[in-house]
């Protein structure tokens, strides 16, 4: 199981996304971290190199909608359309069907419990192996 | 229902059922402990305590566009607030124009846009800088934020003398755990140099760096961890102005810190107590500061942060006022209670003016501001405050042991042991160990339901790039090119570059253009990978 934790845009907020990224490692999962400032070309091109199960996107600036819309049209651009995208962060209650909407395929507003979040990532652990 | 009692602190210090003489006699208290307004300030920096001076009631507000947020400055003011506090949005932070393609989606967003000096002169309409003390959170581009806002002083005729306020410009802590940093270590502490040179000469009642402990804290620091580092960053800086030729005593006193007070009540009270306590030392004994003012430890801080919780959103306002009381028990020269709906988007006018009235109603309703430390000579709160000083003093003493800050920035030490923190605190939470009320316990379905939360204006962000290329295309174009050349021969020289920085900003330079100009000839921080 191969997972992508990225932080995409401007926000510096890194506390979520390095507790659900070591969650991840102790559940098992080898958790590639990209650091700040990521744009969605570029989170893309890691989960493809890597060759990702999953990503986790952490944001919590309030551009999680663009965001998510974006990394989507990338992963696709770059053939890996069927990585399943999951969003946490500040996330308003409003903005979870908008997500999903999207293609998002779990969202996780701040105070989520570890353990959803992990079985979440966990679910799609068979996924994208033979791309 | 069995009851789980915590045997220490959330920094890990032994907690006893009570506490007598055996823990706390009184016998140093001149040495240790003092009246307020006397070294080593353990009891306070004023001899008055609040009495004749409350405490700021500064509260972070800004969004959208300059005129945006300088309504909700004048309404907070109306309200009875008594100090400003800008917030910059992430692209201002980070030296971007709000048209630049990085600055996408997020123009506005978590706080005012700022692009020119024309921003910065619609976000002070109708408020007079000498009347009035505004804080700024901006680190990576302070120095032109510093220059602007001296730029719109100068404009409105004030006397540089009289303004005053506080521009955040720690860097070091940004590269551990807020994230807006810009240029690699040295550049940055030249820069911050530069301002708190140019402040002690010419803006002398500005305080040009807030040494921030809060965003070690809400990264997942303990009260301990971010007051040691905190203390350690400040330790750097002030050893950076003398490197500069400074005199500790011309610029000790523009340096003041900033915190979070989380939960833990007495534990915060403690802290805030040895932080006074161990930096009148350091500036005394270690830098021969001279002058009383120098060795005060002057702090203003935030309540809420990473406290507040999703779940049953409005409990937040209670935990913010019982941090609030904390943070006056514990001496804060001004204080932020952040609002209930902030876990969710930034606040309301109804959520950022209840978050107002509970700092007014802690003034003037309960009576706990008339006596200036209140808790002094309590078995436990003097028994803490001394343990809390022997953790915080080993663990600067390790930080020391690795060559200082800097390093221990740059290798990830700092951010390992935050991260460490953070990870064990959650799995406190998600095994009950550690209680926190509507979140792993107490829970109810449905609370976050038809919350009425704010909505920024999109519209807003065409307004603000519209008004970029308004600014871009009236200026005088030579003067403006002159100027960023100015800055460039600077920043190859030794000379301070706030002159040019306020030359570049009068000439309607943008901050994208200087901060790119700066990043083309400082390059950028490398990032130490770290979970």
């Amino acid at each position: 199981m191969r997972i992508v934790i990225a932080k995409p845009g401007l926000d510096g907020h890194d506390r979520g996304a390095k507790v659900i990224a070591r969650a991840l490692a102790d559940s098992g999962a080898e958790v590639i971290y990209t650091g700040l400032r990521q744009t969605p070309e570029q989170i893309a091109a890691t989960v493809v190199q890597e060759d990702a199960n999953a990503v986790g996107l952490s944001i919590l600036s309030g551009a999680h909608v663009s965001l998510s819309r974006k990394l989507i049209g990338c992963l696709r651009a770059q053939g890996a359309g069927d990585v399943p995208v999951l969003v946490g962060g500040a996330i308003p209650p409003a903005d979870v069907e908008t997500l999903r909407a999207l293609g998002i395929a779990d969202v996780f507003p701040t105070g989520s419990p570890l353990a959803e979040v992990v079985a979440a990532f966990m679910r799609y652990e068979r996924n994208g192996a033979q791309r | 229902m069995s009851e789980k009692r915590d045997v220490t602190t959330p920094s890990g210090i032994p907690r006893k059922t009570f506490y007598g003489p055996a823990d706390w006699n009184g016998s140093r208290y001149a040495e240790d402990v003092s009246d307020p307004g006397v070294f080593p300030f353990t009891r306070g920096v004023k001899s008055e305590g609040y009495r004749r001076k409350l405490w700021t009631m500064r509260q972070y507000s800004g969004f959208g566009t300059a005129q945006e947020s300088n309504a909700r400055y004048r309404y907070l003011l109306e309200q009875g607030q008594t100090g400003l506090s800008v917030a910059l949005d992430l692209p201002t932070q980070l030296g971007y124009d709000s048209d630049d393609p990085r600055a996408e989606e997020e123009v506005g967003r978590v706080g005012v846009a700022i692009d020119t000096l024309e921003d910065m002169e619609r976000l002070f309409a109708g408020i007079r800088l000498d009347e009035i003390t505004t804080s700024f959170t901006i680190n990576a581009t302070a120095a032109v934020l510093l220059a602007m806002y001296v730029a719109v002083a100068k404009r409105q005729g004030a006397d540089l003398r009289r303004i005053s306020g506080t521009i955040q410009n720690d860097i070091l802590k940004e590269y551990v755990s807020r994230g807006t940093w810009i240029y690699p270590v040295e550049p940055s502490l030249r820069l911050i140099v530069d301002t708190i040179e140019y402040c002690a000469k010419e803006v002398p009642r500005f305080n040009a760096i807030s040494v921030a402990g809060a965003h070690f804290r809400d990264a997942g620091a303990t009260a301990v961890q971010e007051l040691a580092f905190t203390l350690s960053d400040g330790i750097t800086y002030v050893e950076r102005c003398l490197a500069r030729g400074m005199a500790v005593d011309a610029f000790a006193s523009n340096i003041s810190f900033f915190f979070y007070t989380h939960s833990d009540f007495f534990e915060e009270i403690a802290k805030y107590r040895a932080a006074r306590r161990i930096w009148a030392r350091v500036m005394r004994e270690r830098f021969r500061a001279q002058n009383p003012r120098s060795w005060a430890f002057r702090f203003g801080l935030v309540c809420g942060g990473s406290t507040l919780q999703a779940e049953q959103p409005v409990n937040n306002a209670i935990r913010v006022a019982y941090e609030a009381m904390a943070s006056i028990f514990g001496g804060a020269s001004s204080i932020f209670t952040a609002a209930w709906d902030e876990p969710f988007a930034i606040p309301t006018e109804q959520s950022a003016e209840l978050a107002l009235r509970t700092q007014q109603i802690l003034a003037f309703e309960t009576g706990t501001a008339e006596v200036a430390d209140p808790l002094g000579g309590s078995y436990y709160v003097e028994s803490l405050t001394d343990a809390t000083e022997r953790e915080v003093c080993a663990l600067m003493e390790e930080i020391e042991g690795q060559g200082g800050m800097v390093p221990c920035v740059e290798s990830g030490y700092i951010q390992q042991l935050i991260a460490d923190e953070a990870y064990q605190r959650q799995r406190r939470l998600e095994s009950g160990d550690e209680v926190i009320v509507g979140v792993n316990r107490f829970r109810t379905e449905g609370s976050t339901r038809n919350l009425e939360l704010f909505q920024i204006d999109e519209s807003s962000v065409h307004r603000q790039i519209d008004s970029l290329h308004a600014v871009k295309g009236r200026r005088d174009g030579v003067r403006a090119e002159q100027a960023l050349a100015a800055l460039r021969a600077a920043t190859g020289s030794g000379e301070n570059l706030m002159p040019p920085l306020i030359e570049a900003v009068e000439s309607s330079c943008t901050l994208g253009e200087i901060c790119g100009l700066l990043r083309s000839v400082f390059g950028e921080f490398r990032e130490p990978i770290v979970i």
